[in-house]
């Protein structure tokens, strides 16, 4: 047993070596590439704002306040994309978090489990829809609907209440804030509602149970447990989403209407920064101030879907956390 | 809160019925509303679902298949766009999957919690959801405007860098399931750490990577906003990865918002054709999990 037991280290020396040079060239490639990662990321900040620095630098800090976007006299300036970004995510939110929650309710409280596993996987598939889809279908189907019924409608009915009236005036294109923002709406549902399902069921069955126990109803289970207990995860998702509308392009392309303007109303035709990238880029000859400009706008909305993604992480790690301190 | 409720009731039992009455009806109304955003959701579902076979359908002839594309009217196909799409979607795997399924086993297997895999995942998951158009712009300045010209070879670069990230994330999760008696196995077994990571970790795992893998093909297949400024398009056929390539999301894109008949019958049949490719993978990806796992 003696002579078995010490034989083979002795006949594995050589081998221990040639694995050990074999662990560390991996383990070099591996980490390698993930550092590799780390400067794809940097190289991307880079590029932007170099790319960018010309309309940096001729602009100043003018090009944050600035609400012109004029290539006939080379004056570009950041605030109408910017604006068209923050408004048409604020109203796809505005509409998509009704929407997430009633179905994500719906799928982990009403339904029955078989039908919940089907409409779940749809919402899912709804998710893996290219983008590009979702702007044909909202020129093709939601314009008309929104130039001849909504638009329209609204108008009688708010045209000639004070307030109201600014945020329905305008002629009746069909396209618009709003229509980004229904279609947004409509991007960012699958992926709240995913985020909403999975909080509300990481949630420990007995909390819930014993709430149904003490004869709540579905409701109030919903709103007085489930609820306070996942608000943190349930507020991650929707920043999620808003990161997601925020830098979405081809979806907003075809229905924005393409037009640097800020104002009040609904229905005006707008830009968001990565709608105006897409539809300007064209017409940008390399080198121009121009693209330079475009580059600047992208850097704007780097930072701003960074911060969004950013802050979502920390709510939804934090809602981990306290859902593994709780359980 | 709960708590309150109740003995609001118990303590005032001439109003409880009144109260069971209300709180059953704002139970009934929170379901019924919670019904009706369910309901929305699936007919928007079905409204896409619809006017893509309605306006796709009448189009899907051999012909899409064997002529590229043409001038309005010349009866062109889409031949050369989804050519080129698959070319770029296979290249940008090619390409990304390495990457991701290296990046993905460093941070299981070597970062686990360190600073540096900390730093990594969270980078990664930053370029997970970082602006498409963002990456398109990136892989303009990189690969487009040094070299004077689009090509297939940006285009497929750009996608690359849009695959790594999911393929990424699927791998370290992965990874992360597979029991450590396997990996103690293996080490007792006198396997280097390499060999125990790529022949019984990634092994056991390769069905959940290939998930992953599966994804990233299903994600990018899709994507207009990066080719725009590096592959750009192209109306003939073309397999040179040097030159601008066509594909078909930017064709869809092109003809879309064309005022010719033909050319907006293509892209609704471009479109369907996308679509049901993306979901396809994904219904045959999602079953195939349900099913796998046993």
């Amino acid at each position: 047993m003696d002579g078995t037991a010490v034989q083979p280290p002795q006949a594995a020396t050589p081998q221990i070596n040639r694995r050990w040079d074999g662990d560390a060239l991996f383990r070099t490639l591996v980490v390698v590439t993930g550092i590799g990662v780390l400067l794809v990321l940097g190289a991307i900040i880079t590029v932007m704002l170099t790319g960018g620095w010309k309309a940096f630098s001729t602009f100043g800090p003018g090009f944050f306040v600035t609400a012109v976007w004029n290539p006939v006299t080379q004056h570009f300036g950041a605030v109408a994309p910017v604006f068209g970004t923050l408004a048409s995510s604020f109203l796809g939110l505005v509409i998509a978090v009704p929407l997430a929650f009633g179905t994500a309710f719906w799928l982990t409280a009403l339904a029955p489990p078989a039908v919940s596993s089907v409409i779940g996987m749809a919402v899912q598939l709804l998710a893996a829809v290219p983008s590009i889809i979702f702007g044909m279908w909202g020129f093709f189907v939601l314009v008309p609907v929104m130039a001849h019924y909504v638009q329209p409608t609204a108008r009688h009915m708010f045209g000639h209440v004070p307030v109201l009236s600014a945020l329905v005036s305008g002629a009746p294109f069909g396209t618009g804030l709003l229509t980004a923002g229904l279609v947004l709406a409509v991007m960012v549902v699958p992926s709240i509602t995913a985020v909403m399902r999975d909080v509300f069921v990481s949630m420990p069955a007995v909390l819930r149970e014993s709430a149904y126990g003490l004869g709540a109803t579905r409701w109030e289970v919903m709103r007085q447990v489930v609820l306070p207990w996942s608000r943190q995860g349930v507020v991650g998702g929707i920043v999620l989403g808003m990161g997601r509308a925020m830098g979405e392009t081809m979806a907003v392309t075809f229905v924005i209407g393409d037009s640097n303007h800020i104002g009040w109303s609904l229905f005006a035709p707008a830009n968001t920064i990565a709608s105006l990238i897409a539809l300007e880029f064209p017409e940008s000859p390399s080198g121009s101030l121009k693209l330079s400009s475009l580059m600047a706008l992208g850097a704007i909305l780097m930072a701003i879907s960074f911060v969004t993604l950013w802050v979502s992480r920390i709510l939804l790690a934090r809602g981990e956390a306290q859902a593994g301190k709780r359980s | 809160m709960t708590r309150q409720v109740f003995s609001q009731a118990a303590g005032r039992p001439q109003r409880s019925g009144v109260l069971a009455l209300r709180r059953k009806m704002i139970d009934k109304l929170a379901t019924g509303m919670s019904w009706l955003a369910m309901l929305i959701v699936v007919f928007v579902l079905g409204s896409i679902l619809w006017t893509l076979l309605k306006n796709g359908l009448p189009g899907l002839t051999l012909s899409l298949f064997t002529h590229s594309m043409g001038a309005p009217g010349a009866g062109g196909g889409l031949a050369n766009a989804i050519v080129g799409s698959l070319l770029q979607t296979g290249l940008s795997i090619l390409l990304g999957a390495p990457a991701g399924l290296l990046t993905g086993i460093f941070l299981a297997e070597y970062g686990a919690d360190s600073k540096l895999a900390r730093t990594v995942r969270f980078v990664s998951d930053m370029l997970l959801s970082a602006p498409s158009i963002l990456i398109g712009l990136f892989i303009y300045m990189l690969l487009v405007e040094p070299f004077g010209h689009f090509s297939g070879f940006s285009g497929a670069a750009a996608l690359a860098l849009m695959a790594m990230p999911i393929i990424v994330r699927t791998t370290e999760d992965m990874l992360r399931l597979v029991p450590v008696s396997m990996r103690e196995a293996g080490i007792a077994l006198g396997a280097a750490k390499w060999r125990v990571i790529l022949f019984i970790c990634v092994r056991a795992a390769r069905g959940g990577i290939m998930t992953g893998v599966l994804l990233a093909i299903a994600r990018v297949a899709g994507e207009t906003a990066p080719l725009l400024f590096t592959s750009l398009g192209n109306s003939e056929w073309s397999l040179d990865m040097r030159r601008p390539m066509a594909s078909l999301p930017v064709a869809i894109y092109q003809y879309a918002g064309s005022a010719y008949q033909d050319w907006m019958q293509q892209a609704w049949t471009g479109a369907l054709l996308v679509t049901m490719g993306v979901l396809i993978i994904n219904i045959v990806v999602r079953v195939g999990i349900r099913g796998g796992r046993t």
